[in-house]
């Protein structure tokens, strides 16, 4: 009896000492959080300190593969500094991947895609958003879930043409007069973002 | 001269009473001009510097609170625009947190300046201890630092483990660009099986526990992939772009670190104001009390030196009369 009393007190003053660490992630069910067996490593490595959160206790997991094709294309488009479009249902989308424009629809067969400079837009009903992409990546997942990550996207009409063309025409002077591997790449890179940012323009 | 003397007869206990005033009031004024003139030892001005010594420190403390907490509504909106930025790659290729492998490399997100509570000792808590998790034979744990509390910590038992610091982080405002490059810079002279990026992450004010992001490397990447588990579904996944699919996985890798890495330095830096502003206010909470309790004892200090004046002055009166 004096054990089991000893033991809630004891319990009852860890569980007011320890913060609010533990109070959180109501949202995210448990079973895929952290992994059983890395549990125990940390316990017996450092059995004073709390395990550290991971990642996934902090996403909300996403649904598994549908057995028929669903409607609509679950679409998260961010950006470094800001969450574009999250989990926005749309009908279409058409990324600018190295090997070209593509198209996802709902059902598109899982993909990692890696994107060159262009544009994407984004169709939904009869509304086309478009955003000129500077590069980054596109997953699209086996559930129609397609996230597209970018470093830097602009629409379209925030771009100045003067500025493409001169631009354009500085780099690839650049690029003719260029000496050194690293000066080539950066010039080339650049000839290659105003080129696509005048295809963009104009296409 | 007999009325004179009749006079001091019948109104004699009124003349002492008088005097006694009037001898008491002489004295008291003396004993008032020497308080103003010199200085009277009696320990309340010690008490006196004391108070504004402490009432200095609150103020200051309340300062660095205000600093503390307008900056972080800046930061605070940019790490909450950043917090997609990663979970596209966990979606992807989950989290390699248990993922067992040779060479890990522990980067521990630390801040530049003190005075912001606990968390600086967290992070290298958390990382010493993710070095023994990690540890057995044939594997080795490296460290890089990112800023310098954190180095002033590890520098003490892991000298010799510690690849590369980096420090003055957060002296510009952050942007993802800056990142990159450092990342880049990491990711050159690192080498690495998985890298397990150590922050503390920004829940609220009072509460940034301890977190860790894995990015692996695209070998293991593939080779987990291959053997299944929670990145078995990464071979179902069609690759376009690139040659191969090898190169793909690692610019998919790098990207996936500078991504995270933003993420990461933005939340340790969110957090680091957090507890600045939660030890600030504790600190000026303290000096306040302290201040109270100084104020109570140097008033009281100050009514016992009056009472022991009066007192001399009460009984010189008295005895000059007899």
């Amino acid at each position: 009896m004096r054990a089991t009393a000893a033991d809630g007190a004891r319990l009852r003053v860890t569980a007011g000492s320890r913060p609010a660490s533990q109070a959180f992630s109501t949202e995210v069910t448990e079973a895929p959080a952290v992994d059983s067996s890395f549990l125990e490593a940390w316990k017996k490595a450092a059995p004073n300190i709390d395990p550290p959160k991971t990642p996934l206790a902090f996403m909300k997991p996403r649904p598994p593969t549908p057995s028929s094709i669903p409607s609509k294309l679950t679409l998260n488009f961010v950006l470094p500094y800001q969450s574009e479009i999250s989990n926005k249902e749309v009908d279409m989308a058409i990324i600018p991947a190295t090997t070209g424009q593509m198209g996802v629809l709902p059902g598109h067969v899982a993909t990692i895609a890696e994107l060159k400079p262009g544009v994407l837009s984004v169709h939904e009903g009869n509304e086309v958003t478009k955003y000129f992409v500077s590069s980054g990546f596109a997953f699209i997942h086996a559930n129609s879930y397609a996230d597209i990550v970018a470093v830097e996207a602009v629409s379209l009409d925030r771009i100045d043409p003067s500025l493409v063309q001169k631009g354009l025409a500085d780099f690839t002077q650049k690029l003719n007069s260029a000496v050194t591997d690293l000066e080539k790449a950066e010039a080339q890179v650049g000839v290659e973002v105003h080129s696509a940012l005048n295809a963009a323009l104009t296409g | 001269m007999a009325t004179v003397n009749e006079k001091q007869r019948t109104t004699g206990l009124k003349t002492s009473a008088f005097t006694k005033t009037v001898v008491r009031g002489k004295a008291a004024v003396r004993i008032m001009e020497k308080r103003k003139g010199e200085r009277v030892f009696n320990g309340s001005d010690k008490i006196r510097n004391r108070m504004k010594s402490v009432r200095n420190i609150q103020k200051i403390t309340k300062a660095m609170k205000m600093v503390a907490a307008s900056k972080l509504r800046g930061v605070q909106t940019k790490t909450e625009n950043s917090r997609g930025l990663w979970q596209p790659f966990v979606a992807l290729l989950g989290d390699g947190f248990s993922v067992d492998v040779k060479k890990n490399v522990v980067i521990t997100v630390s801040s530049d300046k003190g005075l912001c509570g606990g968390i600086n000792s967290t992070s290298v808590k958390v990382s010493k201890a993710l070095t023994r998790v990690y540890s057995g034979p044939e594997k080795e744990t490296k460290y890089v630092v990112l800023g310098e509390k954190g180095k002033a910590q590890l520098v003490r038992d892991s000298k010799n483990r510690i690849e590369l610091t980096i420090s003055e982080l957060q002296k510009n405002p952050l942007n993802y660009t800056q990142v990159a490059v450092l990342a880049d810079d990491i990711l050159k002279n690192v080498e690495f099986d998985a890298l397990r990026i150590v922050f503390n992450k920004f829940h609220s004010v009072v509460s940034f526990p301890p977190t860790v992001s894995t990015i692996l490397s695209p070998e293991i990447v593939e080779k987990e992939s291959e053997a299944g588990g929670r990145l078995g579904d990464l071979d179902l996944y069609e690759i376009e772009g690139g040659e191969t699919k090898s190169e793909v996985l690692q610019n998919l890798s790098e990207f996936q670190f500078s991504c995270v890495l933003f993420n990461a330095v933005l939340e340790n830096g969110c957090s680091e104001l957090g507890a600045r502003m939660s030890a600030m206010d504790s600190s000026s909470k303290n000096a306040g009390e302290m201040l109270d309790r100084l104020t109570l004892t140097y008033n009281r200090t100050r009514q016992a030196s009056i009472t022991t004046e009066l007192i001399e002055i009460i009984s010189g009166a008295s005895a000059l009369e007899g």
